[in-house]
């Protein structure tokens, strides 16, 4: 009764804690983050793992090496060509083949072009989280259109299994390079459109501007990799550094950014749609001709040994270790994903923040939820 | 003739009419009666028209159609709709203060409703011409955060509740700046009354005739009127992304519809204020010294004027809801307390000065 005039004492005011998911517009998937929230003040984040946990792995080992490949296409379904390729080039490594020109030159087309749609898709996603909801139609359609040229020429949209051991599963069609130098121009158009919409604008500037700050040792220290990783000027392209494919041969930049915040991660997918587009004109201009497929036997045989192959998928470095026992099925498979490294970072960098940074911050990390649990 | 019709020659007749079947007192109960259901026909007309047109504008500028299939051009889909939440259940779920969670919805509609008492529709189209109406709106429109903080309370639900408390957070802060833009405009022309407020732009609109201090005022308004109806780039309270569906998650069926009809409400009454307030109410378009012009425009009718300049504010909210991503809640209430709040303040000083040494038109 004393102290009748005094303001409350801080531990009258209480913490809450709230389930951001596993069903959420904006986790994309069924991740669910158990946030414990003074106000609207984050002061802590527990992500909770395994809703869509499928034993891809598992299922992999009882598998043939030219089997399981149609599995890892469902991981990071924005990033299937990518995850195949990193399977074949692993199974290629076993084998020691090299592949026909023609092949790995497809498969550099399709696994950029793989990338355009998944960050254009992170595009629209992200400023949709944000709270506009026009430039999300607006990344369908221009991803409905790379899309519709997968469709032609592999015969799937989302999950194509296209890149096999040895090659491509199929040439592509003769009107291919014509459609794609279109689509190109198209695409280059949009991105004007972009900028103009959302780039520009200075509430969605001022919602990623020094929100979501992961420092350069904590991004080294967590794992993360791919354009999360060098936004916080980490250089980690594995293109870069690992080539495979003859990615070596190709004249293209690795996008590094020191702002360490969630603009800088946009700006680096902005410029990494351009790089990947000069990438397909420098091949599209001189496709090799040839054979599209090494020729490999029905079953095939890895011999004893470990192999492991990294690729840089749209969301970062994926590894993929084979342990053959000599037999026609992986020992053991593991799969490296970069969305579980770059999930790491969700908890540093958001304490401390707003709920609305939190959604800022998730959708500039750009988590695909099947990678993560596998 | 038709130049000469007055509206209130109608009311005129059904006052007579009625005055000569009934007392005194049940003539002004069944006008009650007659003016209440004139006005519910009127905003459930408007509200139809307004979710389809949101709906086409949304279409339009996201590269779709929009609704194109019950009905001409998809002119039933919100009948359709309508009628779908009708059927629906009104679920509530166990833990809810069940008195107030079916009481919120109730009062954030019916005070949408009261705002619209003092508005003028066209000459002598009005329903309660007041000396402090637009003060009395500005006083209602407020009221309808309490059934946003009553539904977020009630539902026992964490995302509800922060949703309601950012709305009250924000409500609260942009009835200010609202209210401080349309006090420039009462500055200048000394009333309170609505038909008053019109009848002094009759040789020009405020946001004209008011040099720089008056059209910074309605550009205030406009952008604390979208803040205040909780519309995207001040979405927060429902915050889709973030809240799920803020503080009506929890309400479902004809109750979740009042909540939506209210924000179409909101809307039409932020307009109709705006359009009275600055661009003249009823009043045609003149231009000083273009008799032929002023002439032609005389011609179209007052209502058409009114609701021109109405849906002519409510394409810009919908051009904003669509364009702009959503502000967070610190960005938002600093953009107000920092920058509109001082700058309405200074805007008022500003034109008392003018005022006082009589220098506007």
């Amino acid at each position: 009764m004393e102290n009748k005039n005094t303001a409350l004492p801080n531990d009258l005011t209480e913490e809450f804690v709230v389930n951001i998911g596993p069903q959420h517009p904006s986790t994309h998937g069924v991740l669910r983050l158990q946030a414990t929230l003074d106000g609207e003040t984050i002061k802590d984040i527990l992500p909770h793992l395994g809703y869509i946990h499928r034993g891809i792995e598992k299922m992999c080992e009882s598998l043939g090496y030219k089997q399981f490949i149609y599995l890892t296409s469902r991981m990071d379904y924005l990033s299937a060509h990518i995850n195949n390729q990193a399977c074949s080039l692993a199974i290629e490594k076993g084998l020691q083949i090299e592949i026909p020109p023609r092949a790995k030159a497809l498969r550099i087309i399709m696994a950029e072009l793989q990338r355009l749609t998944s960050h254009e898709l992170w595009w629209g996603s992200c400023a949709m989280d944000l709270g506009a909801v026009t430039p999300f139609f607006l990344a369908f359609r221009d991803r409905e259109r790379i899309l519709e040229l997968f469709e032609e020429n592999t015969g799937n949209r989302l999950t194509m299994n296209y890149i096999t051991p040895g090659g491509v599963m199929f040439d592509v069609l003769p009107s291919f390079v014509h459609k794609l130098k279109e689509l190109l121009v198209k695409v280059k158009g949009y991105l004007k459109e972009y900028d103009t919409l959302i780039t520009g604008n200075i509430i969605f500037q001022h919602r990623l501007k020094g929100v979501g700050v992961l420092p350069k040792e904590l991004a080294i220290s967590l794992g993360c990799t791919g354009p999360v990783a060098r936004a916080s000027g980490v250089s980690c392209d594995v293109r870069k550094y690992y080539p495979y494919d003859g990615y070596d041969k190709l004249d293209f930049k690795e996008v590094v950014f020191d702002g360490c915040d969630s603009w800088s991660r946009y700006l680096v997918r902005m410029e990494e749609i351009r790089q990947s587009i000069h990438i397909i004109e420098q091949l599209l201009d001189n496709l090799p001709e040839g054979e599209f497929r090494a020729k490999l036997k029905g079953i095939v045989k890895l011999p004893v040994g470990e192999y492991y192959q990294r690729v840089e998928t749209a969301r970062g470095e994926l590894g993929v270790y084979i342990v053959s026992d000599g037999g026609n099925k992986p020992y053991r498979l593991k799969l490296r994903a970069p969305n579980f490294s770059n999930l790491g970072a969700v908890r540093p960098i958001t304490i401390g923040s707003k709920i609305g940074d939190l959604m800022a911050s998730m959708a500039t990390i750009d988590l695909v939820i099947p990678d993560i649990d596998r | 003739m038709i130049l000469s019709f007055q509206f209130s020659d109608i009311t005129k007749w059904i006052h007579d009419s009625l005055s000569g079947m009934m007392s005194p007192g049940w003539t002004l109960f069944s006008e009650f009666v007659l003016a209440g259901i004139a006005m519910i026909l009127l905003v459930v007309a408007l509200a139809v028209i307004l979710v389809y047109m949101e709906r086409k504008v949304a279409g339009f500028m996201q590269l779709r159609i929009g609704p194109n299939r019950v009905g001409l051009w998809g002119s039933l889909q919100v009948f359709a709709d309508v009628f779908k939440l009708l059927l629906k259940e009104s679920f509530a779920p166990n833990s809810v203060d069940k008195f107030l969670f079916n009481f919120a919805p109730i009062l954030v509609l019916a005070v949408s409703f009261m705002a619209l008492a003092p508005i003028s529709y066209g000459p002598g189209m009005q329903l309660w011409d007041a000396n402090i109406g637009i003060l009395y709106v500005t006083a209602v429109s407020s009221i309808g955060v309490i059934g946003i903080l009553m539904a977020g309370w009630s539902s026992n639900n964490k995302y509800s509740l922060l949703g309601a408390m950012r709305s009250g957070a924000q409500i609260v802060s942009y009835e200010l700046s609202a209210g401080l833009s349309i006090v420039a405009v009462i500055a200048m022309c000394g009333s309170l009354s609505v038909s008053e407020i019109i009848a002094s732009q009759a040789d020009g609109w405020w946001v004209f005739k008011g040099h720089l201090p008056i059209m910074f005022a309605f550009v205030i308004y406009v952008i604390a009127g979208t803040a205040e109806t909780n519309r995207a780039p001040f979405d927060l309270a429902e915050a889709e992304s973030e809240l799920t569906a803020g503080y009506h998650t929890e309400f479902s069926g004809m109750q979740f519809g009042m909540f939506y009809l209210t924000e179409y409400i909101n809307m039409v009454v932020i307009s109709m204020v705006a359009a009275t307030v600055f661009l003249g109410g009823w009043l045609p378009f003149h231009i000083f010294g273009f008799d032929a012009f002023n002439n032609i425009m005389d011609y179209i009718p007052s209502f058409v004027w009114f609701f021109g300049k109405v849906f002519f504010i409510i394409f810009l909210m919908m051009w904003f809801r669509w364009t702009f991503p959503r502000l967070r809640i610190d960005q938002l209430l600093k953009l107000e307390w920092k920058y509109l709040l001082p700058l309405s303040i200074i805007n008022i000083v500003i034109v008392a000065f003018i005022t006082v040494m009589g220098w506007h038109f």
